[in-house]
């Protein structure tokens, strides 16, 4: 059925235009695997914008050919495109093999062109091969290949994802179709996904992707799993990297059966294993990394319906650098002066205090059908669990307990109905439950940072898409979000009282005493949010296209915004919510220009988001406790506005050589007083030579250098501290961000061929080939050691 | 209709989940074990005189309440105090001597003292394992004028004892991080 949409969608674009020449250009496309024929395949002739169709034996035929060089590209669903260089001088036969497991799992759309899950949305893919070469590292690193996209590093494994300036909480990312809810709102916390386990990853900028939730004011990172074709064949993929920064490497093994009928069954494992990683002068000590993902996958799948089962669980142990963990005022000073952790042993596997021990569990069943006339119905449970341990350091007997105790457990229920009838008008309605429990055991025997709750969310959007004429389409969307948290937290009496909570929440009051100095509230609170997309696309011609969209999304406050309350150690401070803080709303403009030639392509994205009651957290006094003074830092709501560009271009010199070039450019204020906001990524500009000649086992190559200014505006957090051991007042610099950074990376590859069914890529990498010294802003490490020096990567890829 | 038959199953099941975990239960209160509430400082002079007690007491721990400090009066010149240092935990029923733990990992933990405006100054009088200070105990030789300055106490946790300074008790290369630092205003007659 499918098909023969497609068929028919081809046959439109079909240009009609017959020349006179002779020449016939005729062939095979063929499954690399099975060598099966291949039917419906399309092959397309870039300079003449001609196209055929493969027979029931794979066959394809085109006539009436002039001599000359022509660029043709064979694309099937489920397979990665292939285009080659024909030079025809007479009648060419030719046979093509596509390859159907490092595929896009795109359902080939009536244009013949990938759907994507906004049509006037930014959103940026990421394709297998480039995740793969990412395979032993994590999400936030892979997703930096987006232009606009950044990170929140805590050290080095410890990677959130900023886009456009927006992460944790302002950020939603989906994983197989399942909103991940590992307490995102920390910014300490890294999304737990094993990267291995996307067949691709597409980021959409801002809100307008309301079916995820119309909450996402930064955006969407959405990941999924390889689609697997219908055919009887058993693949697999095993990547194996070594590194010589960490001393450790990773392992990643892929199984897949699939049959014609569409049934599948796919397992896949990673395991990583990292000791300290090494800035260039020093050892980061107590940066090591452990960890280990497994899943598994099975359903059918037809285009009338199917189903699909999943259950992913993924376990990391991380290091986090020992020198960061630090007791007070003066201790932060020292290390921000010394400008040298203040813990250097020599290199070792041994992962201590301080560190995190984290598990996460999701299951997923899911399954759709496909009405006749109509469209498709679709229904999905989920659930998860995930379970954070951190571990202080601490003495006596609490060596071994840890400081945080979190289990957040998770179930979603959701169905969409997508009418699809009329190809021109689009609308998929959906609706969505959520339960959410977190507790925060008390054996610990440490204040819970983020209290017992209980949340309930509700949801349902409409969203739909016109199509004016094929060359313009408008998309536009609506959601309501109803969310209602109930926490039973315990508050210092002293801070409920300091906060002005006893005036202004008194009916939260549970009980005030019989707990001592604490005292148990029942805060509960309901949030109304109304969230709304409308966009266009407008292609130009066959190469200038702009989109444009405006969205409006709101945001309530995350539990560490409502409730924190107490020290931090890695950062020295005292963080403190608040139950006053509520919604954030974004209105965003964003528009989009794309020039896409056969050398070139230019995408130019820019951006407006206004956004009433952001909610920041920022210094507002010190406190003096028996440890010594700590800043806090409180959260408030202000009114902001972010804007900016984000430039990524391509351009082919030759046939053996490419440039590229990617480059964003921020701004962040506040409204009333035109301060800069906190954390706003610096300008930085990714420029890429690369050379490849596949003649030579499709040897490639390339040198990147990366270029991050210096974030010359930050709002000016810094504080004077009375130092009582010299009688004298010192400069507490937590503001000024790290100097500007040149980093020079290079990487090569060749394919070789071991066997019919399989080929062996090998990869070589060189990142921070000087072994610069560098601190990052966005990295919460920063006051106390470099970045990673210069590491060596070997990556050895089997596809079987 | 087998669509809306499976939507109905799994709505139960979600049902049956949540009614297994939602429980309405108080949560029990932390008491945190590891803090410390209290340091007392107590110097006893090795003639005659009073015993000189300074206390800094923080109930709320980093709530926003400031410790509250008190020196029991003022010192005398030209003596010679014995000092002990004192760690407690307060919220603890009955209250806990953290000193203990301290004492126990003594090669991981260090007091520094500091004077300023030249009251006196400070001797270890004990040491770890390993032979290095350990500041639990000390003494304290008052000027020969009369002055007045500030004593700051310093608990360090894994300091690097062998860095230069540190076994005269120079806080400058220790390293480590603070669990306690508490500051009092001292006066010597």
């Amino acid at each position: 059925m499918k098909f023969f949409y497609w068929v028919i969608a081809l046959s439109f674009m079909f240009n009609g235009q017959a020349q006179n020449c002779d020449l016939v250009f005729s062939g095979k496309v063929l499954d690399f695997h099975d060598g099966k024929a291949i039917e419906a395949a399309t092959v397309y002739i870039k300079e003449l914008n001609r196209f055929t169709v493969t027979n029931r034996d794979g066959e394809f035929k085109i006539e009436k050919l002039c001599t000359g060089e022509y660029t043709v590209i064979f694309t099937h669903i489920g397979c990665e495109d292939k285009e080659i260089k024909i030079n025809l001088t007479s009648n060419l036969t030719q046979t093509v093999r596509l390859e159907h497991h490092i595929e896009d799992l795109i359902q080939v759309s009536l244009t013949g062109k990938a759907p994507k899950q906004t049509r006037s949305g930014q959103e940026t893919r990421i394709s297998t091969e480039t995740i793969e070469s990412y395979s032993s590292l994590s999400l936030g690193d892979v997703l930096k290949e987006v232009s606009g996209v950044t990170s929140l590093n805590t050290g080095n494994t410890i990677v959130k994802p900023v886009i456009n300036g927006m992460h944790s909480s302002r950020i939603i990312i989906m994983t197989n179709g399942v909103r991940l809810q590992d307490q995102e709102w920390g910014v300490e916390h890294a999304p737990n996904i094993d990267i291995n386990n996307a067949g691709i990853v597409s980021v959409i900028k801002g809100s307008a992707a309301l079916a995820f939730g119309g909450d996402a004011i930064g955006g969407v990172v959405n990941l999924k799993p390889v689609q697997f074709q219908r055919t009887d064949s058993i693949f697999g993929k095993t990547i194996l990297s070594g590194q010589t920064n960490g001393r450790g490497g990773s392992l990643h093994t892929a199984i897949t059966k699939t049959y014609q009928s569409g049934w599948y069954a796919s397992l896949n494992g990673t395991l990583k294993n990292y000791g300290d990683f090494e800035a260039p002068d020093y050892v980061l000590s107590n940066t090591g990394l452990k960890s280990g993902a497994i899943a598994f996958q099975t359903g059918y799948d037809t285009f009338e319906k199917g189903f699909d089962l999943s259950y992913n669980y993924i376990q990391n142990n991380i290091g986090i650098l020992r020198a960061s963990h630090i007791g007070n005022i003066n201790d932060l000073v020292n290390s921000i002066n010394s400008q040298q952790p203040s813990v250097i042993n020599s290199f070792t596997r041994d992962i201590d205090p301080p560190r995190q021990d984290v598990n996460h569990h999701l299951i997923k069943l899911s399954a759709f059908k496909r009405l006749k006339d109509f469209g498709k119905i679709m229904v999905q449970y989920d659930y998860q669990n995930n379970r954070r341990f951190e571990f202080d350091v601490r003495i006596g007997d609490n060596r071994n307990r840890p400081a945080v105790d979190l289990e957040l457990q998770t179930h979603s229920v959701m169905a969409q109905v997508r009418k699809d009838s009329n190809l021109d008008r689009i609308y998929t309605f959906g609706i969505l439950g959520r339960y959410q429990n977190n507790f925060a055991n008390p054996d610990t025997g440490v204040r819970r940072l983020i209290p017992d709750y209980d949340k309930f969310d509700f949801g349902a959007f409409l969203t739909s898409e016109w199509k004016i004429t094929n060359d313009f389409i408008v998309d536009a969307g609506f959601r309501y979000d109803f969310n209602r948290i109930d926490a039973q937290k315990f508050y210092r009496i002293s801070r409920w009282n300091d906060l002005g909570y006893n005036i202004d929440f008194p009916e939260f009051v549970v009980n005030d005493t019989d707990f001592g100095t604490q005292m148990l509230t029942n805060p509960v609170f309901n949030y109304h949010n109304i969230s709304a997309a409308i966009g266009l696309t407008y292609d130009i011609n066959n190469k200038n296209k702009v989109l444009t969209n405006v969205s409006m999304a709101m945001r309530p406050p995350n539990p560490a915004e409502l409730f924190s309350e107490g020290l931090h150690h890695s950062a020295a401070r005292i963080e403190i919510g608040d139950l006053r803080n509520d919604q954030e709303t974004s209105y965003r403009w964003s528009g989009t220009y794309n020039y896409q030639s056969y050398n070139t392509n230019v995408v130019v994205e820019a951006f407006y988001n206004y956004i009433n009651n952001y909610i920041v957290i920022e210094p507002t006094g010190t406190e003096q406790t028996i440890r010594g003074a700590f800043p806090v830092w409180q959260y408030r709501q202000t009114n902001a506005q972010l804007f900016g560009i984000d430039l990524s271009a391509t351009h082919k010199f030759s046939e053996r050589f490419s440039f590229s070039n990617k480059s964003s450019f921020i701004k962040g204020y506040e409204i009333n007083n035109d301060r800069p906001l906190i954390d706003i990524p610096a300008v930085r500009t990714i420029n890429s030579i690369e050379f490849n000649k596949a003649e030579w086992n499709n040897f490639n190559t390339a040198l990147t250098s990366e270029f991050v200014f210096r974030q010359n505006e930050f709002p000016d957090n810094n504080f004077e501290q009375f130092i009582a051991a010299e009688d004298t007042f010192v400069l507490v610099d937590v503001s000024t961000p790290p100097a500007a950074y040149h980093l020079l990376n290079w990487k090569a590859g060749v394919d070789f061929k071991i066997s019919k069914k399989s080929i062996l890529n090998a990869n070589l990498s060189v990142n921070n080939i000087l072994n610069t010294n560098y601190r990052d802003y966005l990295n919460r490490l920063r006051y106390f050691a470099d970045d990673l020096g210069r590491n060596v990567m070997l990556q050895l890829k089997v596809n079987y | 209709m087998k669509a809306i038959k499976f939507l109905s199953m799994m709505a139960i099941a979600a049902l049956t989940f949540n009614s297994c975990s939602n429980d309405d239960d108080a949560p029990e209160p932390v008491n945190e074990e590891e803090v410390i509430t209290t340091v007392i400082v107590t110097l006893t002079p090795q003639g005659s005189g009073s015993t000189v007690t300074l206390t800094s007491q923080d109930l709320d721990g980093d709530g926003p309440n400031a410790p509250v400090v008190t020196v029991t009066g003022p010192l005398n010149n030209n003596s010679v105090y014995n000092g002990s240092v004192q760690f407690l935990n307060e919220l603890e029923n009955p209250v806990e001597d953290i000193t203990e733990e301290v004492a126990e990992e003594d090669d991981e933990h260090q007091v520094f003292f500091s004077v300023t405006g030249g009251v006196g100054t400070i001797t270890y009088t004990d040491s770890d394992a390993n032979g290095n200070p350990l500041g639990l105990a000390f003494t304290l030789s008052t000027s020969a004028t009369a002055t007045n300055g500030i004593m700051t106490v310093t608990l360090r946790h894994e300091p690097n004892k062998d860095a230069a300074g540190v076994s005269e008790g120079d806080i400058t290369n220790a390293g480590g991080e603070t669990d306690i630092e508490v500051s009092f205003n001292v006066v010597v007659n």
